[in-house]
């Protein structure tokens, strides 16, 4: 992973050392609220619901042992021994006292990290695939990448005050495992005929309000390039996008306005002038960033393993763990293991500074001491070898990290909703456990198979709603928690949109609704249909006939009675 | 006589902004005598009356944010002073403007930040372009402007490339590998 030379940690340094004074001088009274919150939102720090909440960055997912084992410190010394971990491969302390911010920032810095623009009008931390690297359907790694875009965009003068935030994420791989079209700026890593590097360019994605995915506005960016046409995009932006209403001031809304083409000629005119300019990159510098991410010393090993496969027919736990939680490797006699956050009775995303402390000695122990965030909240360990999947899952198991759930029903995308957040308008977390004990049955989540389902607590979409495949969303009417459903929204290369079933539902009946909507799924399938696919098949209909029929029916038998 | 930040020092100030007071046009607006920046209307309506008077060096002219550095354009360097006016020190418009008119339009003048200014953005706005930054009235004492050089060189090796730095940092500096950190 990418080690900070002394340039890296004197800017990081620096950045303590301003904060400190920003709320030395807000406490002081020097500083208004109003005049504080752009610059604590750009240090990660909310005021929450019911303390602040600390969002510390963790650029494309990435985190050494001893970086968990900080994390970990800091939930403990400053908070209440556990964080969250987001779609946004940050990391959330919920309870972190304002005057500690400070202090916890000088603590973060000495081992490379920091809560950098994980809020705010500003380049936020940009995502990239968990399994880059290691993925076997990689045409290009992405993360050099993202590091170099990281260092442009960390504490770029011009783009700090944009009109509304801004999120760019990079793919590289076949499979898109990243959601590019969900982002203000996504990327597809490329090869042209010859093997250069490019990118295909997709703007004016994003959730929230107003969904919308992101188009096409270049097919090949070539590498060189890279900086200056993100720094063209951004400079339109800043300069054009609304600033009159917060909910129309995202980059998608001016895409839209002006017409993808419309933008991509701007862009283009822009472009004109900064291509070739100094941020163009070098051979040199680019092969400086690549071999931060150059392969770990992995052994010579067979493609087999006899130990491991008489492990996986002795114990079936063993092997449906293997079977969920376990991918294939690039490199033989290796695998890349998922630790699922996502155990019935936690809230999803959440990991105690005990389990944090395990996946370090884990990460130590079986995988060249790194570990990786998922955009669905999960963990991943990337380099284990076969003959060590069994001991670890031994010991994911005893710490409460192998429900072997990964891309089942309850590996639920949840935010942490009205428990914590100020925007929510409803919570999330009681919501997907009560999914989560309603399918408390292995063999009928596995008979189920591959489905997302995605929670949000408000419009802001943390939870990715719109993007599940049964989508769950939080509303406020007259003060009352509500839930609407969507379905058919899908990740990954067929991204697309879910469809609203009908009018909202109270919180007691959401399991009801999911049980429902299952029901209807395991009715209709073809054989080894997806839930999605089935619902793309026959529309939503039978779906809401199901869900609303019976209580219309009930509704009118009560009314009759 | 008011006080700003200029080239990174507090030094007293004897230009004036002209604003249009209620019912003033562009057109019949009073530009008072002496060093007065002029809104960018003002100069638009009255360039051949003012022309003079810039030459002279006695004439800047400022833009609010929404008006881009292309109003500008090839009379940029006829200004002594030329203003950004930021509304809101949220509104980012204003770092865009100054980066277009010190690499694009070959501006050499004072570039000046005005309106909502604040400390915390002296960093970024003067690696932007600009060299003089005008808090409003009243925002700081003369002790606070003077604390507040101190926020000139919050970042020392930035990144990306920018007006004060014209190369980015890869270019700048040979940049090693450290060796692997020990977990």
């Amino acid at each position: 992973m990418y080690r900070y030379d002394d340039y890296d940690q004197q800017l990081l340094d620096e950045r303590v050392v301003q904060f400190r004074d920003q709320m030395r001088r807000h406490l002081a009274g020097e500083l208004s609220d109003d005049e504080f919150r752009p610059l604590r939102l750009q240090n990660g720090l909310y005021i929450q619901r019911h303390a602040p909440m600390f969002r510390i960055s963790v650029p494309y997912g990435h985190l050494a042992s001893r970086q968990l084992r900080k994390l970990a410190h800091l939930a403990r010394t400053y908070d209440r021994g556990y964080a969250h971990f987001t779609t946004r491969t940050n990391v959330q302390f919920n309870w972190s006292p304002l005057e500690a911010i400070p202090d916890m920032l000088g603590e973060l810095a000495t081992v490379q990290m920091h809560a950098n623009q994980t809020s705010g009008n500003d380049i936020r931390n940009i995502t990239a695939d968990a399994f880059a690297g290691v993925a076997a359907d990689e045409i290009v790694d992405p993360r050099p990448w993202a590091e170099i875009l990281r260092q442009w965009a960390t504490y770029n003068p011009e783009f700090a005050y944009l009109p509304r935030k801004f999120k760019i994420a990079l793919n590289g791989a076949t499979e898109d495992r990243v959601v590019v079209r969900i982002y203000d700026i996504g990327l597809d890593l490329k090869r042209d005929a010859d093997g250069n590097i490019g990118f295909r360019v997709l703007v004016g994605g994003g959730l929230g309000r107003t969904p919308i995915l992101g188009e096409e506005i270049a097919s090949f960016v070539p590498w060189q390039h890279l900086v200056t046409y993100c720094e063209s995009i951004l400079r339109v932006y800043n300069r054009y996008g609304r600033r009159d209403n917060v909910w129309k001031a995202r980059i998608k809304i001016l895409v839209k306005a002006l017409g993808a083409e419309e933008f991509a000629r701007q862009v283009e005119e822009e472009w004109a002038h900064v291509k070739d300019g100094p941020n163009t990159l070098t051979e040199e510098e680019v092969q400086r960033v690549a071999a931060h991410f150059v392969d770990p010393d992995y052994e010579t090993l067979p493609e087999r393993n006899a130990l491991y496969e008489a492990q996986l027919a002795d114990s079936k736990p063993f092997a449906a763990w293997v079977k969920r939680n376990v991918r294939a490797h690039k490199v033989p006699g290796y695998a890349s293991v998922t630790l699922s956050l996502k155990k019935t009775g936690v809230a999803p995303g959440d990991i105690s500074a005990e389990q944090m402390d395990f996946v370090a000695d884990w990460a130590d122990r079986f995988s060249f001491g790194e570990a990786r965030m998922t955009h669905e909240q999960n963990v991943v360990l990337a380099d284990v070898k076969l003959s060590d999947l069994h001991t670890l899952w031994q010991l994911a198991r005893d710490a409460g990290l192998a429900t072997p759930n990964i891309g089942l029903l309850t590996d639920i995308i949840c935010c942490p909703g009205g428990d914590f957040c100020s925007l929510a308008n409803a919570k999330s977390i009681p919501i997907a456990q009560a999914i989560q004990q309603r399918f408390d049955d292995l063999d009928y989540l596995y008979d189920i198979g591959d489905i997302d389902i995605n929670i949000s607590g408000c419009m802001n979409a943390c939870g990715h709603h719109h993007v599940g495949n049964i989508g769950i969303l939080g509303v406020d009417k007259n003060g009352e928690e509500w839930y609407q459903v969507t379905i058919g929204g899908e990740q990954g290369n067929a991204t697309a949109l879910g469809k609203v079933i009908g009018p909202s539902f109270a919180r007691a009946q959401m399991a009801d609704v999911v049980e429902k909507l299952i029901e209807t799924y395991i009715e209709y399938r073809h054989e080894d249909e997806r839930f999605v696919d089935t619902v793309h098949r026959l529309g939503i209909e039978p779906f809401k006939q199901r869900v609303y029929g019976g209580e219309v029916q009930k509704q009118r038998k009560v009314a009759h009675a | 006589m008011p006080k700003l930040i200029k080239n990174g020092r507090v030094v007293s100030d004897d230009w004036q902004i002209v604003t249009l007071a209620e019912g003033e046009t562009a057109a019949n607006a009073v530009v008072p005598p002496g060093r007065v920046l002029v809104p960018l209307a003002v100069w638009q309506a009255r360039r051949e009356k003012l022309a003079g008077r810039a030459d002279t060096g006695e004439l800047g002219v400022w833009l609010n944010g929404s008006e881009g550095p292309e109003a500008l354009a090839d009379n940029a360097a006829r200004f002594a002073v030329i203003g950004i006016d930021f509304p809101k020190f949220t509104d980012g418009r204003g770092y865009s403007t100054a980066t277009l008119l010190r690499t694009r339009y070959g501006y050499s003048g004072e570039l000046r930040a005005i309106g909502d200014v604040l400390r915390d953005q002296f960093n970024y706005l003067t690696r932007c372009g600009f060299d003089a930054l005008q808090p409003r009235a009243g925002r700081y004492t003369d002790e606070q402007l003077e604390a507040a050089t101190a926020s000139l060189a919050d970042f020392t090796v930035p990144y990306q490339a920018s007006v004060t730095h014209p190369q980015p940092l890869f270019r700048r500096v040979a940049r090693g590998i450290p060796p692997q950190v020990k977990s």
